[in-house]
């Protein structure tokens, strides 16, 4: 088991690894760092110098180390376009996206796994048909689209809740929360429930699926042989086997509800994270392209360290349902 | 008639689902439409001289004021909606299929030769995988985006914009064939037909691609027709973010984020017809992916 | 007390009402071990199922009533039969491998079944829960109990399944192949527990098995069925002894005795292996003997696979498959190679035709030495000369290719017939030189049985011109009467083409019949070599007469 995390963090660590390499090609060869610290009036030498300064004249590797190193102690560097330290930018912006993200995260969980069970159990109903063609339109709606219909009906039309921004928020420590204010919630919620659509529609197909594999499995056709009684089977026996896989999928989800999070934050103005990635990519603010990419692939790892250990704790065997382990010895 | 239903059963059940016919119906219209743009539609609407402001803003016919000639309407160019959208769907279609192409391609190749040869090669495909998974599909679709930004000179730029966009799909789509492909040819590897191939002295290429590759299409082609949708959405999502595709050859997502100014105003058919258009296309896409994935699991039926 | 009268299962389908089992009889009475054989497709397990209630969807009873003492199980509610189950009915699922939920230890899963059907405080029920499993024969059963299923062995998973039938004292236990995924061992073990559980607590079995030796060694009576209808039925040493009825008379000749050799199994109908379209391959066959009897010998093979890792710090526990083996197969015999599962006996298969690499060892193929693996080149003349034949005839044809092409795949890729229009009808006359009917050629795999498929996996190898012949437990996957047909089918091309043959099977019985040598493989050594009737009639090795013991056997006088 301990072998296990192990090899996990040691994979999270070459993630984590690849990642910060591309966010230092980004930085080192994607336009020239010092044209674009500087203005047009800068002298050559002045140029030379900075360069020198910034160790851009130094090996390959060197620099790379450097820059990591820099990263891990948490020195991103300056933004090109607002000459602010790039880690404050972000810190500034990480509680918006994490709060909009883990509340849509919820309602997709709190919606999408009874939906999947109610569904997969009653496989043959009128309700579940409809259920199943909602989601499939659901997944098919482009998340823009859902949130400027949200906009259009509960914004513009009924006028009930606002259409972008955060809303009230409250400062804790540097924490801005939306979470502690009526106001703050109103604004939160078409944000959320935009991007929790998509994932709810997943989530709900990724539990329907899994459960009436397992309502196949042999072990639930001896509990019913042997009159275990059918809550106990449903609920007990074929939810938690049910719960082993999709765990690892809602994990992977998490980079799903970032990357959306980028479309969801740009129809609502929502201050986060996405939307600063979209404003550095139009101007080319590499630095913040960079730390956005760590930033996330961190997040995306964190979670996904979570989801494992939470797998030990449910399955005995440690069964690895990942497609690359687990697998007979080739031939 | 028995011996022929049970031969073609696809056929059958495709017969007997309602969904999937009008899914098929809807999709060739638009298909239809796209590839037959240039005949059907009224106008050109990259060809500024073929239509005119005086026309701009007309209704739909079922609403007042409306020209018979615009069947939809016009946008405030005075650009026939008809026409847009059917150019739009045109340019959509075109780079969410290449997008594909070169997703399958490369993903099914790289797939295969994981799930054969296995060891050192495998690992290093699927943790590049892994890296790819941590970024999903739009940030990698956006980044590859701001990178050629970064790259490619301002002048080139506009014009390498439906490359650089099918590029950034396709790269934030191949993982699923990939991962797909080398799960199942990991299947197929234990069966005894590979065996039998292997142990005759057939060369790898000829085992992966002959025997191995038709056995495992099946899953392949479920993710092909879900991930043309993906990949739609995907352009649409970046057009919509003002990423993708500039305003003058306007795809259905720039299409929306053009009617998005109209939000507010009356003028409702320039937003909500792209869009609708856009949402039947991938809809049907996806009851056609889910009618596969039925066909092909049995079992779920 | 069970008693069925004119049980009718119907699957309605879209193509019309599928008839499963159809006008059912059956009685069974309390301690009774009732036996219900058939081969597949016959609907046994179907009477299992409806008599428990748990048919598959969309399965139903179209006829018919199933009455467990006084109680019409037809007439209860859903709700009612569930009570019932467990209570008064249970039952055994053929893989103890899927049958206990992985998720959960065997006490809780013991202890819910218990309180599920009695009103007893969860400290009795693990008192009972304990006591059960020591009665059935697991050691330190209150320590045991903690443990989840995967951290027990197939036998004694296979006795918490059984625990866990009996745990509510029901009067009937339907047992659905309930020995066929263990080895000779356990199931010996597993079926005198049936035994003793039927005479002590009187439970009736219904022991629904394919496996005729397993009714022959403890069903009281049996039922015999074929397609949906029960053919004979009545006390086991009459029914199996002397058949009244021409199918159980067929099946029980089909059967291979472990206690003799006979020559020729008797199939009812025999689809001469030469018949006109045949002589073509025949005469191509014979002409391409320009090698000699070809005979295979390995000195010291020893393999070793990594198992998974536990540690970061130990390496991978490494996992002995072939341990310093040697044998001497002569040329033009069949050499027999028996042992359990997990034993080795693949693995050979494998590394004499280079699928596995040995650690150590070699290997001679005919007088010239056979590199092993990797080395061994593509275009080795043993690619061509080494065929075999599979366990699996569901996966050892691409499904994807007609069988015209498989065939034709093999002439093409070893260029003995450049013309593709004359690879077409050599492999039509394979085809019926090993009984098949000549349109096959242009059908796909999966339209034809497990019978017809292996046929075609044969004419796939003799297309090679193959000297050494490797069948892998070519007949576990086939139903009795096949097996007998595809058994005489390779005595007959060994004979006649002067094959040599390595013939891996668990079966003794099997391998009697087949093999003039016969080699005993356990854990991945050889135990014993020996002349095959020599080695049945009199074994040296203990672990020899063990496997020999344990394998049920019918009395010599039956199916003679």
């Amino acid at each position: 088991m301990v072998y296990f995390i192990l090899k996990r963090i040691v994979q999270s660590v070459f993630v984590m690894a690849a990642v910060a390499f591309l966010a230092f090609s980004l930085f080192r060869f994607v336009g020239d760092p010092v044209t674009q610290m500087t203005g047009v009036e800068t002298s050559v030498e002045d140029q030379e110098r900075l360069r020198d300064e910034l160790g851009l004249n130094d090996p390959f590797v060197y620099q790379f180390v450097r820059f990591t190193h820099e990263m891990v102690l948490g020195d991103f560097g300056f933004s090109y376009r607002t000459r602010q330290p790039v880690a404050n930018m972000i810190a500034d912006r990480i509680p918006a996206t994490l709060e909009l993200g883990v509340v849509a995260l919820i309602i997709s969980l709190m919606v999408g796994v009874p939906a999947g069970v109610y569904t997969a159990l009653n496989s043959r109903g009128v309700m579940t048909q409809t259920i199943l063609m909602t989601t499939l339109v659901g997944v098919s709606i482009p998340t823009f689209v859902i949130g400027i219909m949200l906009i259009f009906i509960f914004g513009v039309q009924l006028g009930w809740l606002p259409t972008f921004g955060r809303g009230g928020t409250v400062h804790i420590g540097n924490w801005q929360s939306s979470l502690f204010t009526i106001d703050g919630w109103r604004a939160l919620l078409l944000p959320a429930i935009t991007l929790g659509v998509y994932q709810l529609t997943l989530t709900m197909r990724l539990v329907r699926a899994e459960m009436m594999e397992v309502m196949r499995s042999d072990y639930i056709r001896f509990g019913m042989a042997r009159g275990v009684p059918m809550r106990s089977l449903y609920y007990k026996h074929a939810l938690k086997n049910t719960l082993v896989p999709v765990i690892t999928i809602v994990g992977l989800q998490f980079g799903g509800v970032i990357a959306f999070s980028i479309v969801t934050e740009s129809v609502f103005q929502w201050p986060g994270l996405g939307l600063l990635f979209l404003e550095s990519i139009r101007f080319v603010d590499i630095p913040v392209m960079g730390v956005y990419l760590v930033v996330i692939a961190f997040f995306f790892v964190l979670v996904n360290l979570v989801v494992d250990l939470l797998y030990v704790a449910i399955d005995p065997r440690l069964r690895i349902r990942d497609v690359h382990d687990g697998l007979p010895e080739k031939i | 008639m028995m011996a022929f239903l049970k031969k073609y059963e696809g056929l059958w059940l495709f017969v007997h689902s309602p969904a999937a016919i009008i899914a098929a119906a809807v999709a060739m219209v638009i298909i239809f439409g796209a590839v037959f743009a240039s005949g059907i539609a009224l106008v050109d609407p990259y060809d500024l001289a073929s239509f005119s402001l005086f026309d701009g803003l007309l209704p739909p016919v079922w609403q007042e004021g409306a020209n018979p000639k615009y069947l939809l309407g016009t946008d405030d160019q005075g650009r026939d909606m008809i026409s847009s959208i059917l150019y739009g769907a045109r340019v959509s279609l075109i780079i969410g299929l290449s997008a594909l192409a070169i997703a399958a391609f490369l993903g099914v190749g790289l797939g295969l030769a994981a799930g054969y040869y296995g060891g050192r090669f495998d690992i290093i495909v699927m943790r590049i995988a892994d890296v790819q998974l941590a970024l999903p599909a739009i940030l990698t679709a956006l980044l590859i985006d701001g990178i050629a930004r970064g790259l490619l000179p301002q002048s080139i730029q506009q014009d390498l914009r439906v490359a650089v966009l099918t590029l950034a799909i396709a790269m934030s789509l191949w993982v699923n064939f990939a991962r797909t492909a080398r799960a199942s040819t990991f299947v197929e590897m234990n069966k005894e037909y590979v065996h039998a191939a292997i142990m005759m002295g057939q060369r790898p290429s000829r085992v992966m691609f002959v025997h191995i590759l038709p056995n495992v299409l099946g899953p392949l082609l479920v993710i092909m027709t879900v991930d043309l949708a993906s990949a739609i959405l995907l352009e649409a999502t970046l057009s919509f973010l003002g990423i993708g595709l500039p305003a003058d050859s306007p795809s259905l997502g720039t299409l929306i984020r053009i009617g998005m100014q109209f939000l507010l105003s009356g003028e409702w058919w320039i937003l909500w017809i792209p869009t609708i258009v856009l949402v039947a296309l991938v809809v049907s896409i996806n009851i056609l992916g889910d009618f596969l994935r039925d066909i092909f699991n049995p079992r779920l039926r | 007390m069970l008693s069925i009268k004119g049980l009718t299962v119907k699957f309605p389908s879209r193509f019309g009402d599928f008839t499963a089992i159809e006008d059912v009889h059956m009685t069974i009475k309390p301690g009774e071990i009732h036996g219900l054989v058939g081969e597949s497709g016959a609907g046994k397990s179907t009477v299992g199922a409806a008599v428990i209630g748990l048919l598959q969807s969309p399965g139903y009873v179209a006829g018919g009533t199933i009455s467990l003492g006084e109680t019409d199980l037809q007439s209860l509610t859903f709700a009612q039969a569930h009570e019932l189950r467990g209570d008064r009915i249970s039952m055994i699922f053929q893989d103890p491998q899927t049958s206990l939920n992985p998720l959960m230890t065997i006490e809780d899963q013991l202890i819910e079944t218990i309180q599920a059907h009695s009103d007893v405080s969860e400290a009795t029920a693990r008192k009972q829960a304990v006591d059960l499993l020591e009665e059935i024969g697991i050691q330190d059963a209150s320590a045991r109990i903690k443990a989840y299923p995967h951290q027990f062995s197939g036998g004694m998973r296979q006795r918490v399944v059984i625990a866990l039938a009996i745990c509510t004292d029901p009067d009937l236990i339907i047992a659905d192949e309930p020995t066929t995924a263990l080895d000779v061992a356990v199931q010996s073990q597993v079926l005198d527990l049936i035994q003793r559980l039927a005479k002590e607590r009187q439970i009736a079995f219904m022991l629904i098995t394919h496996d005729i030796g397993v009714i022959a060694q403890v069903a009281d009576r049996v039922t015999v069925m074929r397609n949906g209808h029960v053919m004979e039925s009545g006390e086991t040493a009459q029914v199996l002894g002397m058949p009244k009825n021409a199918y159980t008379l067929s099946l029980m000749r089909a059967v291979p005795p472990l206690d003799r050799k006979i020559d020729r199994f008797h199939v009812p109908k025999e689809d001469g292996i030469a018949s006109a379209q045949g002589n073509m391959a025949e005469r191509w066959l014979l002409e391409g003997q320009r090698h000699d009897l070809t005979g295979l010998s390995v000195e010291n093979l020893t393999v070793a696979f990594e198992g998974p890792r536990t540690s970061l710090f130990c390496k991978p526990p490494t996992y002995v498959a072939l341990n310093d083996v040697s044998l001497n197969i002569k040329p033009g015999s069949i050499m027999g190679l028996v042992g359990e599962s997990g034993s080795g006996k693949s693995t050979l298969a494998k590394v004499i035709t280079g699928l596995v690499t040995p650690q150590k060892g070699v290997m001679n193929l005919g007088g010239a030495a056979l590199p092993a693996g990797k080395s061994r080149s593509r275009h080795h003349l043993s690619r061509q000369l080494v065929q075999m034949v599979f366990q699996d005839p569901y996966s050892s044809l691409n499904s994807r290719h007609r069988v015209g092409d498989i065939l034709a795949e093999t002439l093409w890729f070893y260029g003995f017939i450049k013309d593709p229009t004359e690879r077409k009808n050599m492999a039509a006359s394979m085809l019926s030189l090993v009984g098949m009917p000549l349109d096959a050629i242009s059908k796909y795999p999966h339209q034809f049985s497990g019978g017809q498929r292996q046929r075609i996996a044969v004419a796939r190898a003799l297309l090679a011109r193959p000297r050494f012949l490797i069948c892998d437990e070519p007949t576990s996957a086939l139903d009795v009467s096949i097996q007998a047909e595809i058994l005489n089918l390779l005595k007959d091309l060994q004979a006649k083409f002067g094959l040599t043959i390595l013939f891996i099977s668990h079966n003794l019985a099997v391998v009697r019949q087949m093999a003039d040598d016969t080699a005993v493989l356990r854990n991945g050594k050889i135990e014993e070599v020996n002349n095959t009737e020599a080695l049945y009639e009199n074994p040296q090795h203990e672990y020899t007469k063990s496997l020999l013991a344990q394998t049920p056997v019918m009395p010599p006088s039956w199916g003679a």
